[in-house]
């Protein structure tokens, strides 16, 4: 791969993310009003696409207000950390064969230690507004991540036995025959649960809890730097479907009439609707709940999936 | 009245025959003027050695007595205290009324007896000046703090222009915020505990879970509610004031506005009490008519309910399935009575107009159309695993402590009791119809939402007997208070027709006297409490609305539970901010 190619890649990867996560501001809107018995945003342009446009302009000419009370620094950076940890998440992504920008093999552990830089994001923003309720977000946002990061990763650990690499590109070249959710469901499961969390969507939505704490731990930010917390979202809801894609559903794999990009969005475009479906159907437990969960019920799950999967490992061969 | 005797003999036996002075009234409930020394003693004894005791502090209110015409050998007062108990084992209400005298009187506070007089007693203190000795913490509830006078007493001016022109100066605004700043040590809520600083958090008055202008401060010790302290009274605009000015006739809008959600529920409740001052009988169309727009409405409310207590547990769709059905509903309403939210619809003696043509279809349609969707909301939302987990065993209470804070309505029922008004004490038709009076055990958010989700169910099915057996007349009755009458001989006999004209023109003259209401409201009992001197407009109307003490049991009930649960609780309560502050 000559330079050139990989500068186009590069560049490729980020016109085409940082679209998609715009383009779902109206993804969403829409499939929630479609479940929710109700039009959504159909003014402008075709099927009122272009409200895409009309948000984000909003966000760009609005107030970019620093509250007099905020650690100015922290706040202005906590807000670029969240979006710059997931968009660097991306880099180890095969989205097809050769398409990706940086074809690690740790690849894993590079998105797992991204996913958990995200979380300083979180904690950074709610600290720095110096607010109660974002306080309070922060709290809770930070201790939903130190739960859900353990089993997260080891959630992973399964498909790694099987496939013996931390590489995506060969993990997605394990499945050639058998994609990973049918041998690792349970896996597959905790790690969407894990996913959800992480991304703190509904029913996860713990931090932000709007009929609780209002917005949670962004509750004072306004204008883009409010808007780099709503991409980052999007962006991590993108990056959870693309993980899910490659780990367990065979990445680009799939029936030669479609081009292996082709495969890679459509799988990835069903999940990020799963992400959309789940926010409109679920409440949301309460915080204790949550993390009492993840301890108890399913840290144990996943560690006893481990073993079995090791054993039986072990047992094919020989 | 077997009953009413020997509860005088009782409370003579105790307190004196020359302390206690029986009232006459229309309403048939035992109306006693008690000495202002021998109040507590006489609440005491009905509340806790009496057999069959008064266990609820119903209400309790105040009325400036000072511009009264006819006292008919009533006490001489300047003000009255009155106290409404309400005895279950007896299904009876009882009124005791203190006569003070005085420009600012004072009186013994009743709170060590009854907990919810907490807030009645600073409501009577806030309304007319009546300070209660020994009550914990008597400051105003309603109004703002740096409020001057006491509205409801009667030199207090009603309208805005008889204020003078409004200028909001910096300094005017300053204070006002300054005196809405929270400082806990008002409270006797501490800023530390043994091992940890408390976080005080202020939600509302403008926040998503609060449904409406309400502030409630809640002390934390990390996410766990050791304290709470709600604000009440931004939502209040003297609907109680606006009954002095009004005629009877052009007050009903007003009630509509009380419990928003109610619609013409409100209506009927002031009616009910106008009436029986008037000695109105209403024609059977037209009490099955009120009977089936109140059913609805009920209906209407509790999927407003539903819909955003599913919300606030973070479901997000409900509320807008339930709001498409609450539509239907309003279609209806809208084809019979033209309005929608505040119909203000029924009148004295029956309602303004006769059921449209086809209204069957439209009522038919909904019956058949409703069934299937409760169930659909119950799979959605009360069977979902989430759902129950948020709310069982969440802000409990049990039966004596909901009749001690005076809780009515699906609170009450929740907690196994099975009281309805509809049924205890029918009014208005509701003991032609057959329905049921769904109960729970726990008393807890869970049960509080199940009880409500049958109601839909029984409501549904009243509204189909009014359906079915809709009777044939009048939609008003022929009484001459009737307003606007019939006008079926306004235009031959010359007596008939100045009659109209006069309660068309000054409003109709309801005959001295008092009289109470009680009704099943959508929230719980809702009473008015009409009092008339023989004019064009009450002398004072007092409105006991259910939201209000449930509302003053909120920090009770929440306390050890997390900010999530108070969310749970808030939903579960059913509360409307109007209905509180009136």
């Amino acid at each position: 791969m000559s330079a050139t190619e990989h500068i186009l890649i590069v560049i490729g990867v980020l016109f085409v993310l940082l679209n998609i996560a715009a383009g779902l501001i109206w993804v969403e809107r829409r499939l929630l009003a479609l479940w929710q018995d109700r039009l959504g945003p159909n003014r402008a342009g075709p099927l009122g696409i272009f409200i895409v446009l009309a948000d984000t302009l909003k966000l760009f000419f609005k107030e970019d207000w620093i509250p007099p009370f905020a650690d100015k620094w922290v706040f202005i950076l906590a807000p670029a950390i969240v979006v710059g940890s997931v968009l660097l998440s991306f880099i180890v992504i095969p989205f097809a064969p050769g398409i990706v920008v940086a074809d690690l093999n740790i690849g894993i552990i590079f998105f797992l230690a991204m996913s958990s830089f995200g979380v300083y994001s979180i904690v950074l923003g709610g600290w720095a507004s110096n607010n109660k309720y974002a306080l309070l977000g922060a709290l809770r946002g930070a201790s939903q991540m130190i739960a859900y990061e353990v089993f997260m990763g080891l959630s992973l650990m399964g498909v790694v036995m099987l496939s013996g690499s931390f590489n995506l590109a060969d993990i997605v070249a394990a499945q050639k025959n058998l994609w990973f959710v049918v041998t690792q469901p349970v896996g597959f499961v905790i790690f969407f649960i894990a996913g959800i969390a992480e991304t703190h969507r509904l029913p996860f939505d713990i931090p932000e809890a709007e009929s609780e704490l209002i917005a949670g731990y962004h509750a004072e930010y306004s204008g883009m730097k409010f808007g780099m917390f709503f991409i980052g979202e999007y962006l991590g809801i993108t990056l959870i479907s693309a993980m899910i894609v490659t780990l367990f559903f065979g990445g680009w794999l799939g029936p030669a009439f479609l081009p292996p990009l082709a495969w890679f969005v459509i799988k990835l475009f069903f999940f990020i609707g799963l992400f959309i479906l789940l926010r409109a159907s679920l409440p949301r437990p309460r915080y204790d709940q949550l993390i009492g969960y993840g301890w108890k019920i399913i840290l144990p799950i996943v560690l006893a999936n481990l073993l079995i999967t090791g054993a039986v490992a072990l047992l094919i061969r020989g | 009245m077997d009953d009413a005797d020997s509860i005088l003999q009782r409370l003579q036996q105790q307190l004196g025959v020359e302390a206690l002075y029986q009232q006459q009234t229309v309403d048939d409930i035992l109306t006693l003027w008690v000495s202002k020394e021998r109040i507590i003693p006489a609440i005491q004894f009905l509340k806790t050695e009496l057999p069959r005791p008064f266990k609820m502090l119903y209400d309790l209110f105040g009325i400036d007595e000072r511009n009264r015409n006819r006292y008919n050998g009533l006490p001489m007062a300047d003000f009255t205290v009155v106290y409404v108990l309400f005895s279950f084992d007896r299904n009876c209400f009882i009124k005791l009324k203190v006569a003070l005298r005085g420009e600012y009187p004072s009186i013994n506070s009743i709170t060590s007896i009854f907990k919810n007089a907490n807030w009645y007693e600073r409501e009577v203190y806030d309304m007319f000046g009546i300070r209660f000795e020994g009550h914990p913490h008597l400051t105003r509830i309603l109004m703002p703090l740096t409020w001057e006078g006491h509205p409801l007493r009667k030199e207090h001016p009603a309208r805005a222009t008889e204020l003078g022109p409004f200028k909001l100066e910096d300094e005017y605004q300053d204070r006002q915020q300054e005196a809405l700043r929270f400082k806990p040590e008002d409270w006797g809520l501490l800023e530390h505990g043994d091992d940890a600083d408390f976080m005080f958090l202020n939600i509302g008055p403008q926040h998503p879970g609060t449904h409406g202008v309400l502030r409630i401060i809640l002390q934390l010790n990390g996410e766990d509610i050791v304290d709470a302290v709600p604000e009440i009274g931004f939502h209040h605009r003297g609907a109680e004031k606006m009954a002095e000015r009004q005629s009877w006739h052009t007050y009903i809008p007003y009630t509509d506005r009380v419990d928003y959600l109610g619609g013409v529920m409100n209506n009927l409740a002031y009616l009910l009490a106008v009436e029986k001052l008037a000695g109105i009988e209403l024609p059977d169309r037209a009490l099955v008519i009120r009977v089936m727009l109140c059913e609805l409405f009920r209906i209407a409310s509790h999927l407003v309910w539903f819909g955003t207590f599913a919300q606030d547990l973070g479901q997000l769709s409900p509320v807008f399935y339930m709001f498409t059905d609450r539509e239907k509903i309003f279609d209806i309403v809208e084809a019979i009575c033209g309005g929608r939210m505040h119909p203000n619809w029924f009148r004295i003696g029956g309602v303004a107009q006769d059921l449209p043509n086809g209204w069957q279809r439209l009522v038919q349609h909904f019956v058949d159309y409703f069934p299937p969707k409760i169930k659909e909301y119950e799979n959605m939302v009360i069977r979902n695993s989430l759902f129950k987990a948020r709310t069982k065993g969440i802000g409990i209470y049990t039966l004596e402590e909901a009749i001690e804070w005076g809780v009515t309505g699906p609170g009450l029922r929740a907690c196994g009791l099975e009281w309805d008004w509809r049924k205890k004490q029918p009014y208005g038709g509701y003991e032609r119809f057959e329905f049921d009076i769904p109960t729970a055990r726990n008393g807890d958010c869970f049960d509080r939402a199940l009880v409500r989700v049958e109601e839909m169910r029984q409501s549904l099915r009243i509204v189909k007997q009014c359906l079915e057996n809709m009777p044939a007349g009048d939609y008003k009755s022929s009484h001459p208070l009737t307003t606007p009458p019939l006008k079926k001989f306004t235009m031959q006999d010359i007596e008939t027709l100045i009659t109209h004209f006069l309660n068309v023109s000054w409003g109709p003259v309801i005959p001295a006297g008092e009289a109470m209401s009680c009704i099943e409201a959508t929230k719980g009992a809702n009473s008015y409490y009409c009092i008339s001197d023989g004019s064009t407009a009450a002398y004072r109307v007092r409105i006991r609305t259910p939201s209000f003490p449930h509302m003053q049991m909120v920090p009770f009930i929440s306390k050890g539970y997390t900010v999530g649960d108070l969310l749970s609780i808030l939903g579960s309560i059913d509360f409307v901010l109007a209905d509180i502050d009136r």
